[in-house]
């Protein structure tokens, strides 16, 4: 009995020792010792090899049902008038005339939105057209082949009891890390000092985490990275998104105080760093937080604002609207996309589904997290632009940049409905194809009396 | 542990998920692979998760939502009275929008019963679009009715006497 616990003591030892100077220490410094990146590749090729297998097995197997790459409908697509001239081309229509068929186009509209709709499937996973050897992407597992099975159970094996505790260990030791140093720093008197050992906290700690989620982060256009002063933008795919920007640089961070453990991070980390976290009660009062912000970016020399303005978890196919709180603040606004490698693991938070708790659990159990971080060139409102206008502007570039698609829906429709102006929109632009078509086939009556 | 082994084994030998695949297969002419991508398509929407769409599982769509004739489009997969539908009911009712199959109009064969995707079939959902009350007879109430969704306030009523019900 005394032996097993001498010995169970001294593997500890030995753990804790691997983790703190080979993984930790470089960690804090911003060194790697490259086995990331070694895994990252080994994984690549692993999951480069599957594909093949799976292609070449399913085309000897055909009874098996392959997944249909993008969506079953045969889409025209073409503007409400090109399609409505389209039906009503038969018909000779007098001047601002309904026909039966009319009704044709909205019910086509309809159903195939009921089919596939561009909004809903923004709001779960990105679905992969191959397997990633996660049991959880798994959609229409056939047994394929012995070799893909057993390197299927070797991933499980490797994920679960090799990389989990390894990152759960690094979890803890950068969040209590984060929580000291921040409180340690929180004692000095405001000077230079003070601000560069936050930082220096702040960075450690994060750096930390990213390790605790194996992420490779490949940042482009340094230049552009966030000032003073200013506001960083940014899409929202999950909370995750914070570790991945304060990599690279110090935030202010903006959001709501929350309890528990989350509270007790955030009241140690507005002691050293002026963050900005708002009571519950504060935030449905948009005036007094939009004043509170523009107080923070007025001071030039306070750390630039982080905000996403989708205000929710979108799946990183898309970006949907921004919200114009962010761009009434004022001061420029630094945008950046981030997008994630959906092969080796979901980032995507789907906050129905999933709780935070069981969401990071997941992400510590995928193979990696890859992501690329775009910093764009700062952008400010130009004359004669509204906030709303200045918001898809910056929406448009994110979106381009990040290889995303560009949405006007509005991110809240994951849990509300859509306003019922939308609906007045429609019927406008039909009444308008109506009456538009009656004065061409007026003019076209008018020009056979002239001649 | 020996949940999570047992719930990888389920899932490694997992079942077809669907019932009567292949009646449905034979009802409505969808392949395997449409059934099946139709049926992920079904349980992302059905957020109750007990198997079967209500109306508000169809509302939650933003583009359905928005459309005028959304209310009347989704009343088209309720059958007579019910508020809720089944996976069975809902391919049914997407199978008349398949494209004509060439063959089946060519050789008709008068004893087989008529495929959901003929002529007949979609012309019948068109007008079941009017039909409000389902008596089979669209009323001038009843059009005036579906106008009014299309058009919205843009509907300026003229003093000239509109023409007789179909």
């Amino acid at each position: 009995m005394e032996d097993l616990w001498t010995v169970a003591v001294a593997v500890f030892q030995l753990w804790i020792f691997v983790v703190v100077f080979f993984i930790t220490l470089p960690a804090m410094f911003g060194l790697s010792l490259g086995v990331t990146s070694v895994y990252i590749q080994i994984l690549v090729k692993l999951l480069e090899w599957a594909t093949i297998r799976i292609q070449r097995g399913r085309e000897e197997q055909p009874s098996v049902p392959a997944p249909l790459p993008n969506g079953i409908i045969e889409r025209a697509e073409g503007s409400m008038e090109e399609e409505m001239e389209q039906l009503r081309r038969s018909r000779s229509l007098e001047g601002g005339e309904f026909a039966l068929s009319d009704a044709l186009y909205f019910c086509k509209k309809g159903l195939e939105s009921i089919v596939d709709d561009q909004v809903t499937q923004r709001f779960s996973s990105e679905e992969l057209a191959s397997w990633n050897l996660l049991t959880r992407t798994n959609q229409n597992f056939r047994y394929i082949s012995l070799r893909l099975t057993i390197f299927w159970g070797i991933g499980v094996f490797v994920r679960y009891c090799v990389l989990f505790p390894l990152r759960i260990t690094l979890a803890i030791i950068g969040l209590s890390w984060l929580v000291i140093g921040t409180t340690l720093v929180g004692f000095l008197p405001e000077n230079s000092v003070k601000y560069w050992l936050s930082e220096v906290v702040h960075l450690t700690c994060y750096r930390i985490c990213a390790r605790a989620l194996s992420a490779t982060i490949r940042y482009h256009n340094k230049e552009n990275r966030p000032q003073k002063g200013g506001i960083c933008v940014a899409n929202h795919t999950t909370p995750i998104d914070v570790v991945i920007l304060a990599n690279d640089g110090c935030y202010a961070m903006v959001g709501q105080i929350h309890g528990g453990l989350m509270g007790v991070i955030q009241r140690s980390m507005v002691r050293s760093c002026p963050h900005v976290w708002f009571e519950r009660s504060e935030m449905k009062d948009r005036h007094a937080v939009t004043s509170r912000l523009r107080a923070h970016v007025a001071a030039k020399t306070k750390l630039p604002i982080l905000i996403f303005p989708e205000g929710t978890c979108i799946n990183n196919t898309s970006v949907m609207m921004f919200k114009k709180g962010s761009f009434e603040i004022g001061g420029t606004i630094h945008p950046v996309a981030i997008k994630y490698d959906p092969r080796l693991g979901d980032a995507f938070w789907n906050s129905s589904k999933y709780n935070m708790v069981s969401y990071l659990l997941r992400t510590m159990t995928s193979w990696a997290i890859v992501v690329n971080v775009w910093y764009l060139p700062p952008m400010t409102i130009q004359d004669g632009e509204d906030a709303v206008q200045f918001a898809n502007r910056v929406k448009s570039a994110v979106a381009c940049r990040g290889g995303l698609l560009d949405l006007a829906w509005d991110g809240s429709l994951k849990r509300g409905k859509v306003k019922d102006a939308y609906k007045e929109e429609q019927q406008k632009m039909y009444s308008r194809v109506i009456v538009r078509q009656n004065s061409i086939s007026a003019t076209h009556t008018r020009r056979d009396d002239q001649s | 542990m020996g949940s999570i082994v047992s719930r990888l084994l389920s899932r490694l030998l997992r079942e077809e998920e669907i019932e009567d695949i292949e009646e449905i297969k034979k009802e409505t002419g969808f392949s395997h692979r449409k059934i099946t991508r139709l049926y992920r398509r079904f349980t992302s929407l059905d957020k109750g998760g007990n198997g079967t769409l209500s109306r508000d599982d169809f509302h939650r769509i933003p583009e359905l939502a928005i459309n005028p004739l959304g209310d009347i489009i989704t009343n088209g997969f309720f059958p007579e009275g019910e508020d809720q539908v089944n996976f069975r009911g809902f391919v049914r009712t997407l199978a008349h929008f398949r494209p004509i199959d060439q063959d089946n109009e060519k050789n008709k064969n008068p004893s087989a019963t008529e495929p959901l995707n003929s002529r007949t079939n979609k012309l019948l959902f068109a007008f079941r679009l009017y039909d409000l009350d389902r008596d089979g007879k669209i009323s001038r109430d009843e059009l005036l009715q579906v106008l009014r969704m299309i058009v919205g306030v843009n509907l300026i009523c003229s003093t000239k006497t509109p023409k007789g019900g179909i």
